[in-house]
């Protein structure tokens, strides 16, 4: 295959400080910003050691079996459902033409700006016995009560696969549809002449070609998966996280809940691994052909209809309900708009999400930077690997751990201040709104590392040879060469760091300083009390602030390749 | 978007950011007290106002589900918290364990508060009481047919039963009660027998549970009181009144020990680094006005003698005898109810 190329072995970087033992400058800040967010995830770790008793044989004995069965089918239900919705529609409006193609584009991304806790409250809403569907049914059967007939149950581990399937397979979608983009034509057209069918060539070339991609948008599915309380909480639904709040907050043992969380993160490890070990060690760099126009395929009749039926469903349900609904529930609540609250939530969520998204970016271009000059450093690449795992603790895990080496940092400069000078210095971390920020950066390194890494991945080595032979050092060439040609990669970590951060919950509770709101904060107050109309305005902020980067993000995407 | 124009608009952002960040107060003036809250700020709001209005002391608040005592832990000599506010026994008891808690010293509300709802080292004090109580379908279900939380286990209530999670704390220290007036053996039978009577699997929060009676999925639910005062006064949702208006209400165990009760209560932090302000909020707080405020707004009990239950409450709920188990000793077997939820498979 032309586009595959075998690795090459000698690396810029590394010829040029052979002769040298000093680590690069590249090498040093890379490891700084591994270990920075490693902090967090080593804090957790830490607290698996000190257990207030061993919970073990009680779990075993008890619910363990019940915890890892929930677990394992919710990651097998979503993560088998996003795969296939992500895959089918991005394949689609890529390589094929059908009505609505244009739109379809852009809004199967749509459904990525709702939160998962908001689409849960919203289908309960809809979908429980006293809700508009049952109601209706009721009325055209004649039926009076729940004893007269059944109704599959929203709150349930089916249920949870669906609400989270639907907020999560833009993931999937996103990396898989890149992919598609980026992929040679030449290549298909080869496999078409020699005489596959479109399915075929689907089967045997685009997608192998995709799969790293899309393995990546399935990770961060899972792991998104394994982190979340509020929506398994909701629907009653016992998997790990649960466990881990359990022995919390019900047990009083923050040490066993790190050391479930910790396995959970090790299965995560486990996860990774197996992909990778089990695709070929090929590395792919695209060829200069990938800019000629895409050839689609024409679909007519029968076809196109099911094509635009299969693209409209997600976004029917995964964005056109829970909007009008929340559009429907807002109206009775015009008045918090009015609430000068409202604006400064809606500013400290803006700010901090922007905040967090240039800054993950930044620690996931020097962590992907400092690799690719040094790809021998065994060492920096665990470390950045496990930089990663942020992402599958649940939020409120991952804030304690945010908390406790910030309280350490704060209460040792404090003391020694006080020793010294006579001067308390008091908390200079905890508490201030840098401390929410630094949690989501952590929690979405392995988003935004996910894009900027792949991007990065395809600039053939061959360009960074041409630009240091010409005599730019690895700052220029980063500058003037990588920065230009992985701008789609560094903008789509931007844009979804920040739809993401907009989003987060159980850490922005936890860390933020006193009377700080962000929309999701206030939403949540409302929503625990399950006050669900009056969670609406907020809840409807967060989707049409987070509409906007998606459309951005969808239209960059796409420019990729019309750019010619 | 071209590279420049990326460029300069990350940092606008970073600029911003930046600003926003460092411009945020983080000084501790005299005037102020700070609350680590448990309990949603708008329940809180009508009484840091009036007390803001009496005194001019400043009241700053977090409110978080959970991580707060991790986060006074931690920030040690250090913390801004002043005063550890929550809506179950569990977490007073859990910081006062971790010695996080400093001894209130105030004879006033010894005098407010009956030493029932208090520490007995004097770490925390309760602020209101609520009572976890039985709603019954007023269709299906006559007066007689069921007067304690020993008969949930009856037999004649299998499919009839509606409950939220058994790990929630309130009925973590349903449990912790009766563990501590039956013993763990006892104890866990009830809740066997209970599980096998249930309509469905625990879901929802406690109004969900009176829906559920008002639907027909069920015929009685457990519940915390102040619910039913909150559901009958809906008038943004108000389908909640004739959740309200399909039960009756019972509390248990009249002819014994007395319904279940569990409080919101407050605590000044070991660290607090305005102790007297934060004594001045618990004084007030437990004072006849803020007392009043409680029983009206959120129908709650309050737990100063003397002071009126709202009108409404009045209304729907005659005199009551409590449980007056200590509180002390209910949290302190909630890891053990909570053990024992998993045993039965209570959720499951």
């Amino acid at each position: 295959m032309q586009t595959i190329e075998t690795k090459l072995t000698t690396q810029p970087e590394a010829v040029r400080t052979a002769g040298l033992r000093l680590p690069s400058y590249w090498t040093t800040l890379g490891w700084l910003v591994a270990l920075l967010v490693i902090l967090p995830i080593a804090a957790v770790v830490w607290l698996a050691f000190n257990p207030s008793e061993n919970i073990w044989p009680h779990l075993i004995s008890s619910v363990l079996p019940v915890y890892v069965e929930s677990t394992l089918l919710l990651l097998a239900g979503v993560g088998a459902l996003s795969l296939f919705i992500g895959v089918s529609t991005a394949w689609l409006v890529t390589l094929c033409n059908f009505p609505g193609r244009r739109l379809f584009e852009w809004a199967l991304l749509l459904p990525f700006a709702i939160p998962a806790y908001v689409i849960a409250y919203i289908y309960t809403d809809l979908l429980e016995y006293a809700g508009p569907v049952q109601s209706a049914l009721r009325d055209l059967f004649g039926w009076s009560s729940a004893r007269d007939y059944s109704f599959p149950e929203i709150r349930s581990l089916g249920g949870a696969v669906l609400m989270l399937s639907l907020v999560l397979y833009p993931y999937v979608y996103l990396l898989a549809r890149s992919s598609f983009l980026e992929q040679s034509i030449n290549i298909r057209d080869a496999s078409r002449t020699l005489g596959c069918s479109a399915w075929q060539s689907f089967f045997r070339i685009s997608l192998p070609v995709a799969r790293p991609a899309i393995a990546v948008g399935l990770a961060l599915v899972a792991m998104e998966t394994l982190n979340d309380f509020g929506t398994v909480d909701f629907f009653a639904v016992k998997s790990l996280s649960a466990g881990i709040y359990d022995a919390w907050l019900n047990m009083s043992n923050l040490g066993a809940a790190a050391q479930i969380a910790t396995l959970m993160m090790l299965f995560v490890v486990l996860f990774i691994w197996l992909e990778r070990t089990s695709r070929a060690k090929a590395k792919q760099f695209s060829g200069a052909d990938r800019f000629k126009r895409l050839e689609r395929y024409n679909l007519t009749g029968g076809k196109a209809m099911a094509a635009s039926l299969l693209c409209l469903t997600p976004v029917f349900f995964g964005f056109i309900v829970p909007l009008a609904e929340l559009g429907g529930m807002t109206l009775n609540h015009l008045d918090q708009f009015s609430d000068s609250r409202f604006l400064k939530q809606a500013s400290n969520s803006f700010l901090l999400s922007s905040g967090a998204a240039i800054f993950t970016a930044m620690l996931a271009l020097l962590l992907a930077y400092s690799q690719r000059l040094n790809p021998n450093l065994k060492g920096l690449r665990f470390a950045a690997k496990l930089a990663h795992l942020g992402y599958a603790l649940p939020g409120a895990v991952l804030a304690i751990g945010v908390i406790i080496p910030f309280a350490a940092f704060d209460n040792t400069i404090d003391s020694w201040m006080r020793d010294t000078f006579n001067i308390s210095t008091g908390l200079l971390l905890s508490g201030t709104p840098f401390a929410i920020l630094f949690a989501y950066s952590v929690r979405f390194l392995a988003v935004s590392s996910g894009s900027i890494e792949s991007s990065l991945a395809k600039v053939t080595p061959s360009m960074d040879m041409a630009s240091r032979s010409l005599g730019a050092n690895s700052l220029e060439t980063l500058k003037r060469v990588h920065l230009p040609l992985i701008r789609t990669g560094l903008l789509t970590a931007l844009l979804v760091v920040f739809v993401d951060s907009m989003k987060e919950l159980p850490a922005t509770l936890i860390l933020r300083p006193f009377n700080f709101d962000t929309l999701a904060t206030a939403v949540y107050q409302f929503a625990s009390d399950e006050k669900i109309e009056a969670a609406a305005p907020g809840s409807l902020l967060i989707v049409l602030v987070g509409i906007i980067p998606v459309i951005l993000l969808s239209r960059t995407i796409t420019a990729t390749r019309d750019a010619s | 978007m071209s590279v420049m124009e990326t460029k300069s608009l990350s940092k606008v952002f970073a600029v911003t950011t930046l600003a926003a960040l460092t411009s945020l107060p983080q000084v501790s003036l005299a005037d102020e007290v700070n609350i680590y809250s448990y309990r949603q700020e708008f329940l809180l709001r009508p009484l840091l106002d009036a007390f803001k209005e009496q005194t001019d002391i400043d009241v700053n608040i977090i409110y978080a589900s959970k991580g707060l005592i991790e986060r006074i832990e931690n920030e040690g000599r250090n913390t801004p918290a002043d005063i550890l506010l929550t809506s179950d026994i569990g977490p007073l008891h859990d910081a006062k364990a971790r010695n996080l808690l400093a001894k209130i010293d105030s004879a006033e509300i010894n005098a407010n508060v009956p030493a029932q709802y208090r520490d007995e080292d004097g770490t925390w004090v309760g602020l209101t009481a609520r009572s976890r109580i039985i709603y019954t379908s007023k269709e299906r279900v006559s007066e007689g047919d069921i007067s304690s939380y020993e008969g949930l286990a009856d037999p004649k209530w299998a499919g009839r039963i509606c409950t939220r999670s058994g790990k929630h704390s309130y009925n973590l220290s349903l449990i912790g009660s009766l563990i501590e007036h039956k013993g763990e053996a006892e104890a866990q039978a009830w809740l066997e027998a209970v599980k096998a009577n249930l309509a469905r699997k625990p879901q929802g929060n406690d109004r969900a549970q009176v829906k559920a009676v008002m639907e027909g999925q069920c015929d009685v639910a457990l519940g915390n009181s102040y619910y039913f005062g909150a559901m009958l006064t809906n008038d943004k949702e108000p389908e909640q009144k004739e959740w309200a208006n399909s039960v009756n209400l019972l509390f248990p165990n009249q002819a014994n020990r007395g319904a279940h009760m569990n409080i919101s209560g407050a605590a000044i932090t070991a660290n607090a680094p305005n102790p007297e302000s934060a004594k001045a909020l618990l004084e007030f707080l437990t004072s006849e006005e803020a007392q009043r405020i409680y029983a009206e707004v959120n129908y709650e009990f309050p737990v100063r003698p003397g002071v009126a239950r709202s009108a409404l409450i009045n209304e729907y709920m005659g005199e009551f005898k409590a449980d007056e188990v200590s509180l002390t000793r209910v949290a302190a077997n909630r890891s053990a109810a909570a053990k024992m939820v998993d045993r039965v498979g209570f959720d499951n």
